[in-house]
């Protein structure tokens, strides 16, 4: 009896007493969620366009971030640098294209997954030999992100936003709402979408298969080096961030392998539920379930809804 | 049948030839030194039995595939290797025997997707929908609302593609195509099963575009009837090798090509 009431009926009443500490928490669980959700977007860039399931997505976030601080510790000033890691994302996607995707076009997926394994240790090796390996602090201050906390009053207590995840937020926003615009409205958005149903299609009307997966891993490059300096600045710039990257798994198949949407809903739901089992529901298992519990909610949704929140159905015609 | 006299003055040169043409897949050889050619404003309709290689022909002329020997003039240049983009951009559309769609995408997006190759505005200016970029954009829908009226497919212009029955997507395939503004308009089965009203709208399409645009286009099919009545001249592959040319009726009485369809008879 008593563990049900713990499990049932306790947490709530928490929540309902102290209103203040629901909200900090939502609040933590929404910026983790925001952060798991650019992750999930880079992978479904990709994935979308070139059904390739890039392994190497974390490492980006990590090598964007580092190239960043690297090239401003070798004295090149903040916004320089910006541009310039800008500018080494879109030479990788070339790069990638060119040595990876072309000599390994219509080969397997499990065959063009097994590549980007390649791509993750070789970015490992290369950021290690130029930058190396020890953490570095991201250059928040000369990139004028706000530092400190503001803190919001009620009656019922208060609730700390830190600056730099209101930042966070409001960053990522603007890039998903741009991105969304893009795919609708562009030419080379139409040509996103139209490769993602259809290759064949897609070369039959003119589109170039090799211009838009530049395209594309150089979209997720950026993705991955706003990612990179917003997590970064909330911690540190080192090579252990790339495990956040197997956090975008459940976000992944929350949301569906081909959903932008759900790449974002997916991500704030994996980012508030585990920031509220946490804190709520941790306690009665000694606690540290943050780490797992992401996997056990999207084992439940695998029952439940294989294909996601916003995957396309898989109807099979017999 | 259509008047081939009429016709047979206004055939201009060719516009595309094939010489020779081989294609093998491994040990499978799909074409073997075919030699053809598209006149420019005619109807070729491209028959033979099944595994004949009629769509290993369409893909060849297309960029899809690359012919291990043989020489393709198109538009009076030989053509190097030719890629599906680069073919794309010299004015070939197709259509494709088993539909190939956006079928996430609308009906109305499907058929501007067909105009990629002709939108030039910067992508910024697209994004913000300004100046020459909005003008563009309100131009091409512009061309793709008069498609959209041509192939009568006013009502699903903002329904999904994969959601609409097969008769209706053969339409928008053939609308996309028709975006491109192409020279040369491949139809790969353009009325594989479709029943008896919708090929003759099909029909009625295909005509209209051959002649309100000037349009040359190329069609396998396999419903003889449709064959003799749509196209100015046939070709006939059988095994990969050509076995006749003709007009449809020199076609319909040669020897070789009553065997190919109808057995050896001893």
């Amino acid at each position: 009896m008593h563990v049900l009431y713990l499990i049932f009926v306790d947490p709530f009443m928490q929540m309902v007493h102290s209103p203040d500490l629901l909200m900090q928490t939502l609040w933590d669980g929404l910026v983790g969620g925001v952060l798991y959700a650019l992750i999930a977007l880079g992978f479904v860039l990709i994935f979308k366009a070139s059904g390739v399931f890039n392994f190497a997505q974390g490492i980006m976030v990590v090598f964007a971030a580092l190239t960043l601080v690297g090239l401003h510790e070798h004295g090149v000033p903040a916004f320089v640098a910006l541009g310039l890691t800008v500018l080494v994302m879109l030479v990788l996607a070339f790069g990638v294209e060119r040595l990876m995707l072309r000599p390994l076009v219509n080969q397997s997926e499990i065959i063009l997954f097994m590549a980007t394994f390649g791509l993750t240790y070789f970015l490992i090796g290369f950021g290690q030999l130029v930058f190396g390996g020890n953490p570095k602090v991201m250059i928040a201050q000369d990139l004028y992100l706000p530092s400190g906390a503001i803190e919001w009053k009620g009656h019922f207590g208060f609730v700390s936003f830190q600056k730099i995840d209101i930042a966070a937020v409001i960053i990522a926003s603007i890039m998903v709402a741009v991105l969304a615009v893009f795919f609708q409205r562009t030419r080379i958005g139409r040509a996103l979408r139209a490769v993602a149903d259809s290759h064949q299609a897609a070369l039959s009307v003119g589109i170039s298969l090799e211009q838009i997966w530049v395209i594309v891993w150089f979209a997720a490059g950026v993705v991955a080096l706003t990612t990179g300096i917003m997590w970064g600045a909330r911690s540190e710039v080192s090579f252990s961030l790339q495990v956040i990257a197997l956090k975008a798994l459940p976000v992944l198949i929350l949301g569906g392998f081909t959903s932008i949407p759900g790449a974002i809903v997916g991500g704030l739901i994996i980012g508030i539920g585990e920031k509220l089992g946490e804190f709520y529901w941790g306690p009665l298992l000694g606690g540290g379930i943050e780490n797992w519990l992401a996997y056990v909610i999207a084992l439940g949704f695998l029952i439940f809804r294989p294909q996601g929140l916003f995957g396309e159905k898989i109807i099979e015609r017999i | 049948m259509r008047e081939p006299a009429a016709n047979e003055t206004a055939l201009g040169e060719a516009l595309l030839a094939a010489e020779d043409v081989s294609l093998s897949f491994g040990g499978v050889r799909a074409l073997t030194g075919v030699s053809f050619d598209i006149r420019k404003g005619e109807i070729r309709a491209i028959i033979g039995p099944n595994g004949a290689g009629k769509t290993s022909m369409l893909n060849v002329v297309n960029g899809f595939y690359q012919p291990q020997s043989g020489r393709i003039t198109f538009k009076g240049e030989v053509r190097k290797s030719m890629r599906p983009y680069a073919a794309a951009r010299g004015g070939i559309a197709r259509t494709f025997q088993n539909l190939a769609l956006f079928r996430g995408m609308t009906t109305l997006d499907n058929i501007l997707a067909g105009r990629t190759l002709k939108m030039h505005r910067g992508f910024f200016w697209q994004l913000l929908r300004y100046g020459p970029a909005l003008r563009e954009e309100v131009e091409h829908r512009r061309r793709v609302e008069e498609i959209i009226d041509f192939l009568e497919i006013a009502a699903i212009r903002k329904v999904q593609v994969g959601r609409l029955p097969y008769g209706l997507q053969k339409r928008v395939e053939l609308g996309r195509a028709l975006a491109m503004e192409p020279d040369l308009l491949l139809l790969d089965e353009p009325m594989a099963g479709m029943n008896l009203e919708e090929k003759e709208d099909m029909s009625r399409f295909i005509i209209d575009v051959n002649q309100q645009y000037g349009t040359t286009i190329a069609l396998i099919e396999h419903d003889m009837g449709v064959v003799m009545d749509l196209s100015d001249r046939v070709v006939v592959l059988d095994y990969g090798r050509k076995i006749a040319d003709g007009t449809p009726d020199e076609v319909k009485r040669d020897k070789d090509v009553i065997r190919a369809y109808l057995g050896e008879t001893h």
